[in-house]
């Protein structure tokens, strides 16, 4: 893959595991194209970002499940100033902030592909699209979202 | 003991304040610990007493100037109380006071300082990304995607708070406009003499949306000092001390869960503290004549005021009317020096300091009989903190 196929420049910071193995999981199941997020073996609720007990019930057996990748768009912005070297000259690009209403209403964080200048709108329905670092130092994958005619209810 | 007499309303008050010369970001000729030594002296001056009397140090936000080295710098007798107030932002900042003012009410200090010191040339800058290529924990989950800095990390929040309550730009730019009116009449002001007009702001370009430049604060370089200590010591001082009549820190339910996951999004986090800080300062958002309100972003101020029951969110287009938040007529004048956008970016301890200023009648922006005065500092990090200063009458 070349770095024009990404939605980012390249040298953009990379992601890599928590040391304690916390999120591994997660990273591990997007190397296979699988979105996996924690849910409590004890009474079922959903949880993302990962923590290693249950908030609803302090339950320490947490699960991980694989979920479908859709949602629809919770909030948005669109960033023009470039805080990183790698952005410099890049333009502007758009960040969403995604609920997945299968999943407990859990959000998920990533790029909106497509035109970085279109008009967004709260509310719609999106699914996500994975997007594979291979030739990384330590190879990731992120997980970006892309408009969807299918509602994610 | 009943829950009344668990408080620190009228316990302790703020006697001094200092400050630095206010300088662009990298433009300090002294060092970020020297800045820090000059406004702790400034405020001890201030207050009226020698510089060894300071027993105890308070701030936030790890600042780097660590209180032995100064204890040991100032050649004090006796370090009796050193305090970090958790979380980054501005956040800590009238909880600083208040941790000081709880060390003083509870006997463990007699004369506290809460300072901060930041130069920012000397070390790495808040709205730039870190150096480093890897990252991990809640960070992985953001920084790949381009959300790094403060203004990208908060800009949806405001977003959807906006989309919310159908608010528009003009709410935004209103807060801009009137600390830029402010800081024209403050000489210590970094912009004093560079005013703001509506048609900059209209054609200011984006940072992030929903923020232009303008809805974006400053970084300077700088330091600033207030000297707590007990009400009756304060009284002994010097006319017209400025009481502390509450306090309140934290945040509500879940609000630092990762990746953007705090059940409550649209906040400034000051849904359960505001009602903590009104309930001990026993006194109602309709009795507070001027606020100085932490401007990271405008957003974050909208969110603050709405929080602090100054006007519920759908009367946040017709309150946020310029002509509403100026001194000395508006109907809730706001940051008065200028704050963050256009007198210092102290981390806003500049807010405390205009807030004293407020209740001594020495503001540059004075509101008339200004007897309740608020600070409520670092909107939408966690913990964030809020006070509310009393005059003689309060």
């Amino acid at each position: 893959m070349t770095t024009a196929q990404y939605y980012l420049p390249a040298g953009m910071p990379a992601p890599v595991p928590e040391a304690d193995g916390l999120d591994k999981p997660y990273w591990e199941g997007t190397r296979r194209g699988e979105l996996m997020v924690q849910r409590c073996r004890s009474c079922h609720t959903w949880q993302w970002g990962p923590e290693w007990i249950c908030h609803a019930c302090l339950s320490f057996d947490m699960g991980w499940e694989r979920i479908e990748g859709r949602g629809i768009i919770y909030s948005w912005e669109r960033a023009w100033h470039p805080v990183h070297p790698a952005l410099k000259d890049h333009g502007p690009y758009i960040v969403v902030l995604v609920e997945l209403p299968r999943a407990g209403n859990i959000r998920m964080l990533g790029n909106l592909l497509g035109d970085p200048r279109q008009l967004v709108k709260i509310g719609a329905s999106v699914e996500a699209v994975f997007e594979p670092h291979d030739l990384a130092k330590v190879p990731f994958t992120l997980v970006h979202w892309k408009l969807s005619e299918r509602s994610a209810a | 003991m009943n829950g009344k007499e668990r408080t620190l309303r009228g316990k302790v008050a703020i006697a001094g304040i200092g400050e630095t010369t206010y300088y662009k970001h990298g433009k300090s000729p002294d060092s970020e610990f020297a800045l820090a030594l000059q406004a702790i002296l400034r405020a001890c001056a201030d207050a009226g007493i020698e510089p060894r009397q300071i027993d105890g140090f308070a701030s936030y936000s790890n600042d780097r100037n660590d209180p032995s080295r100064i204890a040991a710098a100032l050649g004090l007798p006796a370090l009796r109380f050193s305090n970090m107030q958790w979380g980054g932002g501005g956040g800590g900042g009238s909880a600083a006071v208040g941790n000081a003012a709880a060390a003083v009410a509870g006997g463990i200090a007699d004369c506290v300082v809460v300072f901060r010191s930041l130069a920012q040339g000397q070390f790495q800058r808040f709205g730039a990304a870190p150096p480093g290529s890897a990252v991990s924990g809640e960070a992985a989950l953001t920084f790949p995607y381009g959300l790094i800095s403060p203004a990208q990390r908060f800009a949806m929040r405001v977003m959807r708070f906006m989309h919310d309550h159908g608010i528009d730009e003009g709410a935004q730019r209103a807060i801009a406009l009137a600390s830029y009116h402010h800081a024209q009449a403050n000489p210590r002001a970094v912009m004093h003499g560079r005013p703001l007009t509506l048609e900059t702001y209209d054609t200011s370009r984006w940072i992030v949306e929903p923020f232009r430049l303008y809805d974006c604060c400053m970084e300077n370089d700088g330091a600033a000092a207030v000297i707590v200590v007990s009400a009756e010591r304060a009284r002994d001082l010097r006319p017209r001390p400025a009481y502390l009549l509450g306090v309140a820190q934290g945040s509500e339910h879940r609000n630092a869960a990762r990746g953007h996951n705090a059940p409550l999004y649209a906040t400034s986090s000051f849904t359960t503290v505001a009602p903590q800080l009104y309930d001990m300062a026993g006194v109602e958002a309709k009795d507070v004549r001027v606020v100085q309100s932490y401007e990271n972003f405008t957003g974050g101020v909208l969110m603050s005021l709405v929080e602090h029951g100054f006007f519920t969110a759908e009367e946040a287009n017709d309150f946020l009317q310029v002509e509403n938040l100026l001194a000395p007529k508006g109907r809730l004048p706001l940051n008065t020096s200028g704050g963050n956008l256009a007198e210092c970016y102290m981390h806003g301890l500049e807010l405390v300091i205009e807030a004293v200023r407020q209740i001594r009648g020495e503001s540059t922006s004075q509101v008339p009989d200004a007897d309740v005065s608020m600070v409520i500092s670092g909107p939408m990090v966690t913990p964030v903190s809020s006070l509310i200063l009393g005059g003689d009458r309060s």
